[in-house]
């Protein structure tokens, strides 16, 4: 392993295959909390701190069960993992950095079962990830989950003040921009330098 | 066999998980004051940001910590109030109920730059238009709605005559409105008022007549015949002082310009009428 494999992995999670808009994992936040700029940073700095670390979590137990021939067990065990690990975070982090808890707020609770999360570490098992790699493929889908949200609510926030037809105001106009964005993100699906 | 691994694995690790979180539970156990949830109870939830908190969790912190008073919340009813200091084990004051009040009855009866305005519809993209948006009197209201869109209580609405008008009964006076009307025109009033006169108009006379149809022109009609010194003619536009008032109805006889009016007289002169 060497830092250009790393530099690879990380482009692919953020630009080539960006978890929300070439994969469609995570929607659920990314349509829900994009209203607003700083609810929409918010959720994708918490879902950068859980997916790094979950897949840092994950690697050690997916060692378990291959070890024990149970692979099929997987989404089940890191389902349980990522759930535990998500309480656990909240509550370390509310006695010990209250103000890291409240930056992250009720966002962090809210991916406890975020797909992109349940994702992320079932790619790193599909792709055959050590445990560097699988670390740093979960912080860069993260990043690719926070552009992503940002760019789209940063979009929204135009939307308020467009007059779109009457049947495409609110959610049908920004399911369609999703859509647009989604297509936009095809263009970086040649990429690949390395 | 196979299978028993898995049912173990998975126990185990359950086992392990749920140990693990129920010790951190006490190691990390955070002791939150339970009244702050009661008093998160006795508000409104709308999370309107009238008390100048971030939503109504910060309001119900801060008065848990005796920054803010019992009654901070503007929009709680009485009742609710009531049940925050008991919790609080203070006594509180009744409050006068207030409103929010657009001080601007002009609309069409104002005089427009442009045949019509074709921009944004919100009223702090139209301030961008060449001086301050499309309307001849820089204080009236442009009737866009960016107050309609901050109400939380649907309580304020473009009438059909342009203008954004309060709906009494169900205004709270959070101020939401006032925040965010690039005009300044909204302001709070006491709700037990009859005489209003909606106008901000700084204008001198000859620019006020000239601007609006239905503007104050700081004549001071009002101001001499008010028998008991409740409206002071200020910077060319008339203010009614509602500690004075008694509600006669003089300055509305006497207003040469059909400003002022009795909001529960609305047979006589009935300058706003809502769409």
């Amino acid at each position: 392993m060497d830092i250009t494999s790393l530099l690879s992995i990380s482009l692919g999670a953020i630009l080539v295959n960006n978890f929300i808009l070439v994969q469609f994992l995570g929607i659920c936040p990314f349509m829900g909390v994009s209203k607003k700029m700083d609810t929409a940073v918010g959720m994708g700095f918490a879902v950068i701190f859980v997916m790094g670390l979950a897949s840092a979590l994950c690697y050690p137990v997916n060692q378990l069960l291959v070890r024990l021939d149970l692979e099929y067990m997987q989404t089940v065990a890191f389902i349980l993992v990522i759930a535990a690990l998500v309480q656990f975070v909240e509550m370390f982090l509310k006695k010990s950095i209250p103000t890291l808890y409240e930056a992250l707020g009720v966002y962090l609770p809210l991916i406890t079962t975020n797909c992109a999360v349940l994702g992320v570490v079932l790619l790193n098992v599909q792709e055959n990830y050590n445990f560097i790699e699988s670390v740093v493929y979960g912080i860069t889908g993260g990043v690719g989950f926070l552009l992503a949200i940002v760019l789209f609510a940063s979009i929204r926030e135009r939307l308020e003040f467009a007059d779109p037809p009457k049947a495409f105001r609110g959610f049908p106009i920004a399911l369609i921009t999703a859509g647009l964005m989604a297509l936009s993100f095809m263009g970086f699906s040649g990429l690949s330098v390395w | 066999m196979n299978i028993l691994y898995a049912v173990l694995i998975l126990t185990v690790l359950g086992g392990v998980f749920g140990l693990v979180l129920s010790i951190a539970s006490k190691v990390f156990e955070v002791k939150s004051d339970p009244r702050l949830a009661e008093i998160l109870d006795s508000l409104p939830g709308a999370n309107c940001g009238g008390c100048g908190y971030a939503g109504c969790a910060g309001c119900a912190a801060a008065i848990l910590e005796g920054k803010a008073p019992v009654n901070a919340c503007p929009s709680n009813t009485g009742e609710k109030t009531a049940r925050i200091a008991a919790i609080m084990g203070v006594e509180v004051k009744p409050v006068e109920r207030r409103v929010a009040f657009v001080r601007c009855a002009g609309g069409d009866r104002a005089g427009h730059k442009f045949d019509k305005y074709v921009g944004l519809t919100d009223c702090v993209a139209a301030m961008k238009v060449a001086g301050d948006g499309p309307l001849d009197c820089a204080f009236g209201c442009l009737g866009l709605g960016s107050c309609v869109k901050a109400c939380k209580f649907d309580a304020i609405h473009i009438n059909s005559r342009g203008v954004a008008e309060v709906d009494r009964e169900k205004c709270v006076c959070c101020m939401q409105c006032a925040a965010v009307c690039p005009k300044k025109v909204i302001v709070s009033m006491p709700y037990n008022v009859d005489i209003v006169l909606p106008c901000a108009n700084k204008e001198k006379g000859v620019q006020a007549k000239a601007h609006c149809a239905i503007s104050c022109i700081g004549c001071k009609l009002c101001e001499r015949n008010c028998p008991s010194g409740a409206i002071t003619v200020s910077k060319n536009v008339a203010v009614i002082d509602y500690d004075k008032c008694t509600s006669c109805g003089i300055c509305v006889e006497k207003c040469p310009r059909k400003l002022i009016v009795n909001i529960h007289d609305t047979g006589k002169v009935a300058p706003v009428v809502v769409a």
